[in-house]
């Protein structure tokens, strides 16, 4: 039984010709496309997250363990779609209303990407109707909203409410981040989940859909 | 050492405290570019710049922190570098006259190299751009602010020095357990010795966390360096209150850390976020207490 020793320390180690080598090797010892997913992939970006928050690992490390897992699910996808194995899934990402900043938005694309999820980004200074619209429209299971700004915190508390009033709010879940961002406000405004930086993302959209 | 320095040492040298939040006072909406209003409320702009100088600011920066064509683009304005960037330092060398000097601010470019969203080439244009637009005006300094990045760095420092200019470079360290690296994991020391290879006049670090915590920072620094030290922290964290963000520390509070700041080997001395006028003020009361000392 494969314990996808050599792709998890690949991944750590930010090597995408070793993990896409481990992972090749894997298969073509009968590994499951889908074990590879659960018991080597995730468990890896749960350490490079865990290395990351103890102030071990940095954005450049984040970004190197992203994109060596991210070539191996280019490798993995169509075998996960010929069994019949959902992408992980859909999840829109923007910057609330009157906020620009979108270097921690594009951190977390970067991880989403690594961590299997398809990400569909509007950018920054986005209205809560561009929000439903891409949600409604690309039927994505998630919506993550980031905001660096203290001032355009309750723009996500605006965009929350929108998606009530449209009576869309429990076809999505929601997880906000950013600097000014707590669990209390998430709480407070009603969202489904809070990551406290990048590198959190991942194992929470996991939750969210229920992985 | 660029000469000019040594008009201004040994310090302590009080600059200014933020824009961003000055400008709103005047007006500027959630979302709207900042730097776009040297072209469009250059009366307004002058106001905050001119409240600095009455203040006490012996050093004051320009309206220019994300004007450049990365960030201007995404405003419709990515044709406007030159115009903005001149006014912004026009507007400031007519409010400081000759009762202070102009650093004119360069921010990063908003995007992430490590991301593939631009590369060094591409930098190197774009900030030359900037530089130069603002060195045409006749500031006194460039001042290299709020960075992250050595390889984002590299390409404006040199962009930069290529004016002839003194050029000062300010990071962020905001990272790591101890809050002691940028968001890519530069320490201040592997900072510094980056830097000095590369020729930066001045170093420092600005933003990211209130003035307790730039203590420790500045004592590493100037252990690194013998060069000035630029400091500018934040007055404390925000909290949102009612919808409106509160900075919890007040002038009084920062300017009696200022006096550390400066045993710590701090040169220039002023507020990044939440700061004001009334901060440079009690800044100015407390350093001519000292001193009378």
């Amino acid at each position: 039984m494969n314990d996808f020793g050599k792709l998890r320390e690949a991944v750590l180690a930010g090597d995408s010709a070793g993990a896409v080598a481990a992972a090749r090797l894997a298969l073509d010892d009968g590994a499951d496309p889908l074990d590879l997913v659960l018991n080597g992939i995730s468990p890896a970006m749960s350490e490079v997250g865990r290395l990351f928050e103890a102030g071990d690992y940095f954005v450049p490390e984040l970004l190197i363990s992203a994109r060596a897992t991210k070539d191996v699910f280019t490798v993995i996808r169509p075998l996960l779609a010929k069994q019949g194995a959902q992408p992980t899934g859909r999840v829109v990402l923007g910057t609330v209303q009157g906020d620009l900043h979108d270097i921690g938005k594009n951190l977390v694309a970067a991880l989403l990407e690594g961590g299997g999820f398809e990400v569909i980004d509007l950018g920054v200074n986005v209205s809560p109707e561009k929000f439903i619209a891409a949600v409604e429209g690309r039927k994505a299971q998630i919506v993550g909203l980031s905001a660096l700004l203290t001032t355009t915190l309750p723009a996500m508390k605006s965009t929350i409410d929108a998606f009530r009033s449209a009576g869309v709010r429990d076809r999505v879940k929601v997880m906000i981040g950013g600097a000014p961002v707590t669990q209390s406000f998430a709480d407070a405004i009603g969202a489904d989940g809070y990551g406290e930086n990048a590198a959190s993302s991942v194992p929470l959209a996991r939750r969210l859909v229920g992985l | 050492m660029h000469s000019f320095f040594q008009s201004l040492l040994p310090g302590p040298i009080v600059t200014d405290g933020a824009w961003g939040t000055q400008l709103q006072a005047q007006g500027l909406a959630a979302g709207e570019c900042p730097d776009g209003w040297n072209l469009t409320q250059p009366a307004r702009v002058e106001t905050v710049a001119r409240a600095y100088v009455e203040a006490g600011s012996q050093v004051i920066l320009t309206n220019t922190f994300g004007a450049n064509r990365l960030r201007l683009a995404a405003h419709g304005l990515g044709d406007q570098v030159a115009a903005i960037n001149r006014a912004g330092a026009q507007i400031s060398r007519r409010a400081a006259g000759s009762r202070a000097r102009v650093f004119a601010s360069i921010g990063p470019s908003g995007r992430m190299l490590a991301l593939g969203e631009t590369d060094e080439a591409e930098l190197r244009e774009v900030f030359a751009e900037q530089a130069n637009a603002l060195a045409a005006e006749g500031v006194d300094a460039l001042l290299l602010e709020t960075f992250s990045d050595l390889n984002e760095i590299r390409p404006a420092l040199e962009a930069a020095k290529a004016t002839g200019l003194p050029v000062v470079v300010s990071l962020l360290f905001d990272s790591g357990s101890a809050r002691d690296r940028t968001m890519m994991g530069t320490t201040p020391e592997q900072a510094v010795a980056a830097l000095v290879e590369a020729g930066a006049d001045v170093f420092g670090a600005n933003c990211g966390r209130g003035i307790d915590g730039y203590i420790p920072i500045c004592r590493r620094l100037r252990a690194a360096t013998d060069r000035p030290l630029w400091i500018k922290p934040n007055a404390g964290l925000p909290e949102l209150v009612a919808g409106r963000a509160v900075y919890r520390t007040s002038p009084e509070q920062f300017a009696a850390r200022v006096p550390d700041l400066i045993a710590a080997g701090a040169t220039f001395v002023g507020g990044c976020c939440g700061t004001s006028p009334a901060f440079v003020a009690a800044m100015v009361r407390r350093l001519n207490s000292e001193g009378s000392k």
